[in-house]
């Protein structure tokens, strides 16, 4: 680790620091971004990241439509959010500036690749006069550079093609990015030499971008502008920076390694969840099996049928996918077998904006099947924690028998954080027991097995295909309490209604008490659930900061919801409900709890900003 | 109760009242299949039937092995995660015409080109019978019924030629009225390794009586039905005074004396070209000429399941098995102290 007394003398020490890398979606933004990333990860900040990017593969090069960015937020103390207005942006044509320009906090910082703004690409981008040259930049600090030119010139020599050469020009923007904020350049000189191995001449020609980059920031007089932040203070342990994704994919391993039964993951490619799929589908030496399914509707019966076999069904997919589930989690309610179902929400209905953010998924994961069909809901509040989502809502199936749906969202999904990593040894285990024996007597008195008799949970037994004298059959059709044999009448289907809702509404039960956070005598409250954690954290510490009494609870359990809520919102005179949605969890506490809970709303594909909660949260308690 | 291998027909009955309509072809199928159990010799325990909507789908009930009676159309996905994580299990799955070739037509035919371990009973009755009989993908063009008043416009499938089309490995037909053929061919499919698919020409004697019986009827067979027989040349007819050539890939009946014998098609199961297969089941566009019974493909591929598991043997070779604390600290990781 780098110590801060070594840093140049002309550089200023700040404590927190939010870029944002935009260009054209064939500029490599995301890869420049997300070293930058890792870079100050291993330089010990603490961090948070948003990449947004555009619907399309490749959106028509130049376009408003085309524009990917990645903001990352560091910071040398405990941050939740990839940030508000960015301190710099980075852009690489002038349809980024365009688009990203407005976001800028005033008088911040823009990086410029002069190259790119050409008559063709600033009307592309909707220009009618070159901002770098017309004057309405000023009162933002602008460093330009040629960096299409530069990289080709430094490429050149090494027998680099000049189209070729030009790809590499992220590795500019990266080096002289890495140079502004101190970054150590070893470990992106070392990743590049990684990722492209075998491929000696694209390596030659990003390392050169690289440090051409880097060597333009040196010479160029930008000292002005360097700053740096340093290291953030974090509990002793191991870390890594990881995202929503692949940390939810983690906690499904670790969960099957801890409850001895082996992973089935069907499902269908669909944005944002795919990496799920891809992830699992590395670590097959775990015993994991994936099904790429033809269609959603296979993805989840392949996932339900190996669960009837004894394995760890999951099934991962998003909005729209979830829809198309429907009838099988209605089956899987019916045939009480473990079931885990991931939806990584995007901006809906129908496609929506599928690359973006929202949690408007709430009420169909409540009641989007036909019928009384209640399952437990879980949710995840930030990348990292999406391996303690994804562990409890395995619990909750395999101990209740249940199918559960666990939502995340797609800032989650591709957002990172530090995250100081567990050891396997400090996980509880999940107890799976699946029946063996006999457990009724029929009319005859002979030892049966019926596949409806409960234990104390609620829970019927798991009785999987092989094991001796258990043959059973079992369906979608209503089953006669105990003997699980074909029953249509009346009492019992209503003596079954009540037991699958009440068997539901037993797992409140094993939840830990609900945390109250801030102040416990404030008049309000915020509740929320969801990737909405981070933005309330800050905005709720700012509140405090400033002398408002405030109070936060946040859920992770979403249905059946905790047995001591209601008592808890009770105590607040007024409660509100900051939702990525027009106020689902607000209207479901209303019916809960009769209480008066508002909603505020953000439907807009990005999550909230700490900014504006804590203005909407100041006028609430005025 | 006793679970060894050596059963008898009652072993298998499992004690629900079976519901079909009475003289409904779906009780000869369930015979045969009770039958035919304890001549394969597996363990009830390690039988899985799977279904899905219709009244073929009340199979599972009436069989005393394990049963899934799940949702329409979807028995071949749920019953594809299943054999996938269970390769030690025999999964049957069954069902109509409505719920494999309408419904969950996008699912078999996904089944059959993965070929996973399988072994799919497809009712063939051509009609909706649980709904109460309207037109289903395999009924005749013109089918009056109440969906279709005027009579149906859709051509519809030949389930042989889906299942082929879809890269089958095992196709096979029979009928509800030769207990000893569906016997033997559901033996062949059971043994089959990978996904094994049979059209069980059904009687729904509520809805469609009569059917096939131009086809299926005692006096009918020996003219109206063509055994394929591997390694024999096909021929059929009281005197096997017809047969069957290959005139430029299109299969025709002739005479066997116009032609002579040499000229038949011997029929190759084992052939991966199923491209004669697919001629093969073009001989008959409808319930009134002569039409192969038997395997029309039996071939040998990779299945599913043993591919997955063979990767995760590998990956487990390669790697060593799964280590918690390794994947942790898998991405790049710095100290605080
Ligand atoms: S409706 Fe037809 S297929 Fe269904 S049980 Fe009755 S006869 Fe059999």
């Amino acid at each position: 680790m780098i110590n801060t007394e070594e840093l140049l003398p002309e550089v200023r020490e700040v404590e927190r620091i939010i870029v944002r890398f935009a260009g054209d979606s064939g500029d490599g933004m995301q890869l420049t971004g997300d070293r930058f990333t890792s870079a100050s990860a291993l330089f010990g900040n603490d961090l948070a990241t948003l990449p947004e990017f555009p619907a399309e593969i490749r959106a028509p090069a130049g376009t408003l439509a085309g524009v990917s960015a990645f903001q990352v937020h560091i910071s040398d103390h405990d941050i939740t959010t990839p940030g508000d207005a960015p301190n710099v942006l980075v852009t690489m044509n002038p349809a980024a500036m365009m688009a990203e320009l407005p976001r800028l906090e005033s008088g911040g910082t823009i990086i410029v690749n002069t190259d790119a703004f050409n008559e063709r690409n600033l009307a592309k981008a909707g220009y009618r006069s070159n901002p770098l040259e017309d004057g309405s930049l000023d009162g933002y600090a602008v460093i330009t550079a040629p960096m299409t030119d530069l990289t080709k010139q430094v490429c050149k020599d090494l027998g680099v093609k000049p189209r070729d050469a030009e790809r590499s020009k992220n590795f500019f923007a990266l080096g002289l990015v890495s140079w502004l904020f101190s970054r150590p350049t070893d470990p992106s000189l070392h990743w590049i030499r990684e990722k492209f191995a075998g491929r000696d001449t694209v390596i030659a020609a990003n390392e050169a971008a690289f440090k051409a980059g880097h060597a333009f920031g040196e010479t160029a007089e930008l000292s002005a502008s360097r700053l740096a932040v340093r290291p953030a203070r974090f509990d002793p342990g191991t870390y890594t920076n990881i995202n929503g994704n692949t940390a939810l994919s983690w906690g499904l391993i670790a969960a099957s390694q801890k409850a001895g039964i082996p992973i089935f993951l069907g499902s269908y490619p669909i944005t944002p969840a795919s990496d799920i799929l891809h992830e699992l589908a590395k670590h097959k030496n775990f015993g994991v099996r994936t099904l790429q399914a033809e269609d959603e509707i296979a993805a989840i019966g392949a996932a339900l049928g190996a669960s009837y076999g004894g394995h760890l069904g999951i099934t991962t997919t998003s909005g729209p996918g979830l829809a198309l589930k429907g009838e099988t989690l209605g089956l899987a309610v019916s045939l009480e077998l473990p079931l885990v179902v991931i939806d990584i929400q995007r901006g809906g209905p129908s496609t929506g904006l599928p690359t973006k953010t929202e949690a408007a998924d709430l009420m169909m994961a409540h009641y989007g099947r036909h019928g009384e069909a209640p399952l437990p809901i879980v949710s995840a509040n930030s990348p990292s924690d999406c391996f303690c989502a994804a562990f409890e809502a395995v619990r909750i199936a395999l101990r209740y028998r249940t199918p559960v749906i666990l939502l995340s969202d797609g800032y989650l999904a591709n957002g990172t954080e530090p995250w100081r990593l567990p050891a396997a040894n400090d996980l509880p285990d999940i107890p799976v027991d699946f029946a063996s024996s006999a457990n009724a007597l029929n009319e005859d008195g002979e030892e049966v097995f019926w596949p409806y008799v409960r234990n104390d949970d609620l829970a019927r037994p798991w009785a999987v295909p092989g094991t001796a004298n258990l043959m059973h059959r079992i369906g979608g059709i209503e089953k006669e309490d105990g003997t699980g044999n074909i029953s249509y009448d009346p009492q019992n289907h209503g003596r079954m209604v009540a037991i699958r809702d009440q068997r539901i509404r037993k797992v409140a039960d094993s939840y830990p008490p609900t945390v109250v956070e801030g102040d416990t005598d404030a008049d309000l409250v915020v509740v929320s659930w969801g990737s909405t954690w981070g933005a309330i954290t800050s905005a709720v510490g700012r509140m405090r900061r400033a002398g408002d009494k405030v109070a936060r609870v946040h859920l992770t359990n979403l249905y059946p919801l905790p047995n001591d809520l209601g008592d808890i919102l009770r105590q607040f005179d007024k409660v509100i409900v900051p939702e990525m949605n027009l106020g689902q969890l607000s209207k479901i506490l209303r019916a809960e709890y009769l209480v008066d809970a508002k909603s505020i709303s953000k439907v807009e594909g990005q999550p909230f900003t700490a900014a504006e909660l804590h203005q909407q949260f100041r006028e609430m308690t005025q | 109760m006793s679970d060894s291998a050596v059963t008898t027909k009652k072993d298998w009955t499992s004690d629900q009242e079976v519901r079909w309509c009475p003289g409904c072809g779906d009780y000869s199928i369930l015979t045969a299949m009770q039958l035919l159990m304890p001549e394969l010799g597996t363990r009830r325990e390690d039988t899985v039937f799977v279904s899905g909507i219709g009244c073929a789908a009340r199979f599972p009930y009436y069989m005393n092995t394990y049963g899934l009676h799940a949702i329409h159309g979807r028995s071949p996905a749920i019953a594809t995660g299943l054999a996938m994580a269970r390769r030690d299990l025999d999964v049957w799955v069954v069902g109509g015409d409505g719920d494999m070739l309408s419904i969950g037509g996008n699912h078999l035919i996904h089944a059959l080109r993965r070929n996973v371990n399988l072994t799919i009973l497809l009712f063939n009755n051509q009609i909706y019978g649980l709904t109460k009989g309207q037109y289903s993908p395999t009924s005749e063009v013109g089918k009056v019924t109440k969906s279709t008043p005027m009579g149906s416009l859709d051509t519809p499938f030949n389930p042989i030629s889906v299942a082929l089309g879809a890269e089958a490995s095992f196709v096979a037909r029979t009928h509800d009225m030769d207990r000893a053929h569906m016997q033997e061919v559901f033996g062949r499919a059971h043994n089959h390794r990978g996904a094994a698919i049979v059209e069980v020409y059904q009687n729904c004697n509520v809805f469609n009586d009569g059917a096939f019986a131009a086809l299926t009827k005692k006096d009918a067979r020996a003219e109206m039905l063509i055994p394929l027989q591997h390694g024999e040349p096909v021929r059929f007819g009281p005197q096997a005074e017809r047969g069957v050539i290959l005139d430029d890939g299109v299969a025709r009946i002739v005479s066997v004396d116009d032609v002579g014998v040499d000229a038949l098609h011997v029929h190759d199961e084992t052939a991966e070209d199923l491209s004669v297969a697919f001629a093969l089941s073009r001989l008959a566009d409808d319930r009134h000429s002569p039409t192969p019974i038997g395997v029309y493909c039996a071939v040998d591929r990779l299945e599913y399941g043993g591919g997955i598991d063979a990767q995760i043997a590998a990956a487990q070779a390669d790697r060593g098995p799964g280590d918690l604390d390794a994947l942790l600290h898998s991405l790049p990781t710095w100290e605080v102290n």
